[in-house]
């Protein structure tokens, strides 16, 4: 368990946060650009100092203000990956990976690098030196460095924003099961709530320096607590398996039951996004409406008004979320466990291969 | 990238440089024409040349190591470190680029010489300065050091400061970050300080000639040598000037081709 609480004034605004991050399983902090998440990570491994905090991992204590205590970074067995890595560039790749092993000969460091380089895949650019990487080779050994040292958490700044969207999905997929496979606490940043949902067991989004909600990924783009939340959570992201589906459209059917037609390729294991206000709800029973492809059985979860626009969370069984004005809920009169059939076009919907 | 058309101005600015390369090198072209390569093999059997290069050698390399040694981590402080008074600070190390090299000397009497504000505890401890070589020493020192400091700040600025972080978050402490990475990374600056600071180093000639006198084999270095010929042989002044330049350049060669090197360059971002 790793446990952050931190209070001090960053610049113009106060930071003020605590979180809970169990072992095993990964917090995804995501929030657009200064809002203070970098210095959430950077408090936890020791290179900043907050006025106020406690920092402690298992049962190690490393930061106590009130009690005096500061371990310094090195002494606090994190894996830290930097939002560009932060390679050094006069080391090889294995060098890199080899750079916090200590008390070994070089023998026995450079057997060590290549094990950690070839479970990401990368041994044969063990000879490379990072500017001649793509960026996805370099987040490999920037991830393969981090876990070298058999860090007791993991601190990830950003880790997929240094990739072009083509190698994302498949770097996001990796990672997802390094962090399964690590069983030591994640905390990830991010200004990308797809990323977050796709990374993170639970997400919490940080605004203006404080968490302002934090859930699973579904329950935050189900009843967002603020406006903020609700146009920060984005698209909604469904998994499944895609395959051929009629008219030269995919279908997937999503974990958990229920399938969906999109107008893009895809094949095998897939993430379905889809944006809420592309989503209308019709009652249960009334038949095959208009021209959506996409009718699926819902029950209505919550219900939660922002500002001008009504979010209804919905099981489908996975959580989803569809965006109404006032006036169409009120019509629809949805309560709590209420069924009724969320439909959208195959057009609006975007595949993402997992 | 070459401009599509080339008017007036360009030619100003070829003219420009043009004439700024053949001010600078004329002078240099100068001695060696009138210098034949037989005149530079006699003037260095000479009695004293040979004794001039060994010390401006000998001279140059002790204060350079010190210079190295001391101004690495000073440098390092003020590039990594945020403090009261750093400005302060860096224009005080910097003063001894604008000072006269004779009020260099001045200064260095005034100030451990033997009726000088420190002058009673160098002779406590048993150090003879004025007119010795390790005065040279301190005078090369004096005058070059501030090269080196500065070239070595710039550098260590340089340096992502995402790389220190990273380094302490993989166990290193401060002073392994300082020599594992900062160093390597500010590789590249670090030698052209140390250039610099040699070729200032070499060429030193006011401030050793007031603080530590012009004797052959003691304090007389290359510089020195050479005016104290200037007078009397001409021509032997101008085969030491070329030897002076050669050793300047070969030196500042070698350092250039080191500082390319793969396992420098590679630390270039």
């Amino acid at each position: 368990m790793l446990r952050v609480e931190a209070a001090t004034r960053l610049g113009a605004f106060v930071l003020d946060v605590a979180l809970e991050v169990p072992a095993g399983s990964c917090l995804a902090l995501a929030g657009p650009s200064g809002a203070g998440k970098t210095s959430v990570l950077r408090i936890a491994a020791g290179l900043v100092r907050p006025q106020q905090g406690r920092v402690s991992c298992g049962d190690q204590l490393w930061l106590d203000t009130d009690l005096g205590v500061d371990l310094a970074p090195e002494r606090r067995h994190c894996g830290y990956v930097f939002q560009e890595y932060a390679l050094f560039a006069h080391l090889r790749a294995w060098q890199n990976v080899a750079y916090p092993l200590r008390g070994l000969d070089r023998a026995q460091r450079r057997e060590r690098a290549l094990t950690l380089l070839e479970r990401f895949g990368v041994a044969h650019l063990a000879d490379e030196r990072p500017r001649t990487l793509s960026g996805g080779e370099r987040q490999r050994v920037a991830v393969a460095r981090a876990l070298a040292r058999r860090p007791a958490a993991l601190l990830l700044d950003e880790p997929l924003s240094a990739l072009d969207t083509r190698s994302r999905a498949a770097a996001g997929r990796e990672l997802a099961a390094v962090l399964a496979e690590t069983g030591v606490p994640a905390l990830l940043v991010t200004h990308d709530f797809t990323e977050a949902a796709l990374l993170g067991d639970r997400v919490g989004v940080i605004d203006g320096g404080r968490v302002v909600q934090q859930g699973t990924a579904g329950e935050l783009a189900a009843a967002p607590i603020s406006a903020f939340v609700a146009d920060f959570t984005g698209a909604v992201v469904l998994t499944g398996g895609a395959g051929a589906g009629p008219g030269g459209l995919t279908e997937v059917a999503l974990d958990g039951g229920g399938t969906v037609l999109s107008t893009e390729p895809g094949a095998g294991p897939v993430a379905v996004s889809v944006y809420p206000w592309e989503i209308a709800l019709a009652p249960a029973g009334s038949g095959r409406r208009g021209s959506a492809q996409n009718q699926l059985d819902v029950r209505v979860v919550s219900v939660t008004t922002v500002g001008n626009r009504v979010r209804v969370g919905l099981a489908a069984p996975q959580p989803l979320t569809a965006e109404l004005t006032d006036a169409s809920a009120r019509e629809l009169d949805l309560t709590p466990g209420a069924p009724v059939v969320a439909t959208w076009k195959a057009t609006a919907t975007r595949l993402l291969r997992l | 990238m070459i401009p599509a058309r080339r008017g007036w101005f360009g030619a100003l600015l070829v003219a420009a440089l043009a004439l700024a390369l053949l001010f600078l090198t004329l002078p240099i072209v100068a001695i060696f024409v009138d210098t034949g390569p037989l005149d530079l093999v006699s003037s260095l059997g000479e009695e004293g040349a040979l004794e001039a290069l060994r010390l401006s050698l000998l001279c140059s390399a002790t204060a350079i190591v010190i210079i190295v040694l001391v101004g690495t981590p000073a440098a390092y402080l003020l590039a990594m470190r945020r403090f009261r008074g750093r400005a302060a600070i860096v224009t005080l190390v910097e003063l001894p680029l604008v000072l006269p090299p004779a009020v260099a000397g001045i200064g260095l009497l005034a100030a451990l010489g033997p009726n000088g504000i420190l002058g009673g505890v160098v002779k406590d401890a048993g150090l003879e300065l004025v007119l010795t070589t390790t005065g040279v020493i301190l005078a090369l020192t004096f005058v070059a050091a501030p090269f080196y400091l500065r070239q070595a700040q710039a550098g260590f600025e340089a340096v992502d400061p995402t790389w220190l972080d990273a380094s302490r978050t993989l166990g290193a402490s401060e002073a392994r970050t300082f020599l594992r990475v900062a160093i390597p990374a500010a590789g590249p600056g670090l030698i052209a300080g140390l250039a610099l600071a040699w070729g200032r180093a070499l060429g030193e000639f006011g401030a050793t000639l007031m603080f530590a006198g012009s004797f052959r084999g003691i304090t007389q270095t290359v510089p020195l040598a050479i005016y104290e010929r200037f007078s009397t042989d001409f021509t032997g002044a101008l085969a030491l000037s070329a030897v002076l330049v050669a050793v300047s350049a070969a030196l500042l060669l070698s350092v250039k081709l080191l500082s390319g090197s793969a396992w420098l360059g590679g630390a270039a971002r």
